[in-house]
């Protein structure tokens, strides 16, 4: 940052950000040559979702914290669930497991698409919004608007809705998909062939820009699987295997004196989350539908460049696609077990001297923007006594910050719009989510 | 409609998870056909561009700070109706469960041993601060009655919402009754309007659409009594959704 620049001043303050997931200003500023402020700052009220569950009981924290962000509730919930059940010591069922998977896909699918075409793909077009291309590229809205119209309506199917799942509860699931309810779904998907390929033509043109820096990538792996449901935490720098609920030898949440915000980092300064994080460090895993598209779009492992976080994406829509397909073949050729459901609070008989092993436990999940772990402190009458929520678009922002600190020297002979651009490009290809992320942080007035 | 100027409508955000918001983007093709008999122009999580002029605005969340009320405010004297936009902005939805603790108390759990000073705030309903034309409940809002509330307002006949409770909707759909398997719900004391969403699919009804203007609820404990829960059990299960109401009610 000391490197004099040849421009001398420069002053962008984008205030409430566009197209993002909550409220943010990136801040750029640059004073006698020299780069004196470049982050993203979050200005979304905080709202205190560990003091909101603190005394609350485990069968209704799920439905809290699903209203940390409506785009991730279903993260929210899967991550809230498992670490409910890490604490009391409770162990789900293969099903349970496998319906949670699919649903975590679905999240997963729609989000990437709603990214993709509704927050990305303008700036690639030259346009400020999906708006005009409902005139110019009427095809291309329809595809993304009918995509996740079936994403949203297969979660209705399996877990009643999208945002805030009903369904899915600590323990298992309360009303399981009938065998049409999973040949539909399945139609669906197959009947998705097409858009698929459209999806992944389109990212053939889109012309990302040209920027590079090595980072250090983290995200679950798992020996058997694409690691998204389960797995242990991992870096790409360290390359250790961190329990889940030992994540906090890798997630290091710290404060930095120029930012009232909670960043996060491991070997290096920063690190990175989401689905480049994932390819990076998962790519081996991927199903060979997903090797395909990233063939097709010529990405290649490991990626350095942070705009590429939405091919990426895009490969990993390939992959929770086929995926999801795998998991219904497997409950129409078994069969389900339809005994195997829970009701969402204990029953009356179950309250009589209700009691749970009291403890600590964690919930680490993939989520479309990268890991998140919910970590619960439980009492024996199953009230919650402590929370922590780690939210990916949190441990991004100091990525988000260094990158746009090597990204503005290196574009500073462009215009003031144009550096604008690009570094909202950047934030926006990190598809941060700042309802989740505003849980923890800091306010900053700019 | 054709040679009639454009309403304009606007979406703002307050404090949130922007649940509701995301409900439009299902709306796919009758979104479209609603862009034929008005202009969005603000909706900051999906455009860039944005205007200061308005007609019709839909505001989602709770206001939290002195400089979301004031914002609000703004967006009100232009405003000429005012939706208050799901259950944050109707309610105070969840967010109402922070009044449990003080300022101090509050940062302390989410922000420990930080010397930071933070302006927390304190989750109000839109409401509370500014005058609601209309309320779309529900957390999530569902589309269905989205769509109708908007149909209706636009066609200047405004819109009320159900005063009944979900557990008519429920018996529609032809659901057998929670208490009857052991479970506490809040059906019997919510508003409608949701098509019983949340029992349909078998979980309970947490109260996300507040409380009906006037709630049978001494037929809620006879139900509660007779299956043998006690008042503690019925009153966490209301602060979930209707901390502010209660405390409003409280407050005279």
């Amino acid at each position: 940052m000391a490197d004099m620049l040849s421009k001398k001043e420069l002053n962008i303050n984008v205030e409430y950000l566009t197209r993002v997931e909550g409220h943010g200003n990136v801040v750029i500023n640059v004073k006698d040559g020299k780069l004196e402020k470049c982050h993203l700052e979050v200005i979304e009220a905080p709202r205190f979702f560990e003091a909101m569950v603190r005394g609350r009981s485990i069968f209704e924290v799920q439905h809290i914290t699903s209203r940390i962000c409506g785009i991730c509730s279903v993260g929210h919930c899967t991550a809230s669930v498992k670490a409910v059940e890490d604490a009391i010591q409770y162990k789900i069922s293969e099903q349970t497991k496998l319906l949670r998977k699919l649903l975590l896909h679905l999240e997963i699918l729609d989000s990437h698409i709603l990214h993709a075409y509704f927050l990305v793909a303008p700036d690639a077009l030259g346009v400020k919004s999906v708006v005009p291309l409902i005139k110019t590229h009427k095809d291309v809205v329809l595809r993304a608007l009918r995509m996740k119209k079936q994403y949203s309506d297969m979660c209705d199917i399996l877990a009643g809705r999208h945002t805030h799942p009903i369904s899915i509860c600590p323990r298992g699931w309360t009303k399981l998909p009938s065998r049409k309810d999973l040949e539909k779904m399945k139609e669906i998907f197959l009947s998705q062939v097409e858009d698929l390929k459209a999806t992944v033509d389109i990212f053939k043109t889109v012309k990302l820009p040209i920027f590079e820096r090595a980072t250090e990538y983290v995200a679950l792996t798992h020996p058997n699987e694409y690691a998204l449901y389960e797995g242990d935490l991992t870096s790409s720098d360290t390359k250790e295997l961190v329990k889940p609920r030992d994540y906090k030898k890798i997630i290091h949440e710290y404060h930095v004196a120029h930012s009232t915000a909670k960043h996060s980092k491991n070997a290096r300064s920063s690190y990175m989350v989401g689905a480049l994080a994932r390819i990076n460090i998962n790519f081996d895993k991927l199903n060979n539908e997903a090797k395909g598209v990233a063939d097709a779009l010529g990405f290649k492992v490991p990626c350095y460049n942070p705009y590429m976080n939405t091919v990426a994406q895009v490969i990993e829509v390939a992959h929770c696609t086929y995926d999801s397909l795998r998991i219904i073949d497997g409950f129409l050729s078994k069969g389900m077990d339809y005994n195997d459901v829970v009701t969402s609070w204990p029953t009356e008989k179950e309250l009589t001297n209700f009691k749970v092993n009291a403890g600590t436990g964690a919930g680490l999940v993939e989520v479309p923007r990268g890991v998140l772990a919910h970590e619960y402190t439980v009492d024996d009458k199953g009230i919650v006594r402590n929370a922590n929520c780690v939210i990916p678009t949190n441990q991004n922002l100091a990525n988000v910050d260094l990158d746009m600190q090597k990204l503005v020297p290196e574009f500073i002979d462009k215009s003031k719009e144009e550096i604008t651009l690009l570094a909202e490009m950047l934030v926006r290809a990190y598809d941060p989510c700042i309802s989740c992320s505003a849980h923890v942080l800091d306010v900053r007035f700019v | 409609m054709s040679d009639k100027k454009k309403v304009r409508i606007a979406f703002f955000d307050f404090a949130d998870c922007e649940g509701c918001q995301l409900q439009l983007t299902y709306l796919n093709l009758n979104f479209l056909g609603l862009l034929e008999h008005c202009e969005i122009v603000n909706f900051r999580e999906a455009m860039s561009e944005a205007s200061d002029e308005y007609d019709l605005v839909f505001v989602e969340g709770s206001i939290m700070r002195p400089h979301d009320e004031e914002r609000v405010k703004k967006i009100r004297s232009i405003a000429k109706i005012l939706v208050a936009y799901g259950a944050c902005a109707c309610t105070g939805g969840v967010n109402g469960l922070r009044r449990r603790f003080t300022d101090d108390e509050a940062k302390e759990i989410v922000y420990k041993d930080r010397p930071w000073t933070i302006e927390a705030g304190w989750p109000r309903p839109v409401h509370e601060v500014v005058k609601v034309d209309y309320y779309i409940h529900g957390c999530p809002t569902n589309n269905d009655e989205t769509v109708k509330a908007v149909k209706s307002i636009l066609l200047g006949k405004g819109y009320t919402p159900p005063d009944y409770s979900v557990c008519i909707e429920c018996k529609f759909k032809e659901n057998v009754c929670l208490f009857e398997k052991g479970q506490v719900c809040m059906g019997p004391v919510t508003r409608a309007g949701c098509g019983a969403w949340c029992t349909s699919s078998l979980n309970t009804c947490y109260g996300c659409r507040g409380l009906l203007s006037n709630p049978a609820e001494e037929g809620h404990m006879e139900i509660l009594a007779k299956h043998g829960y006690t008042i503690d059990t019925l009153k966490q299960k209301f602060d979930l959704y209707n901390m502010c109401r209660l405390e409003a009610e409280k407050n005279g």
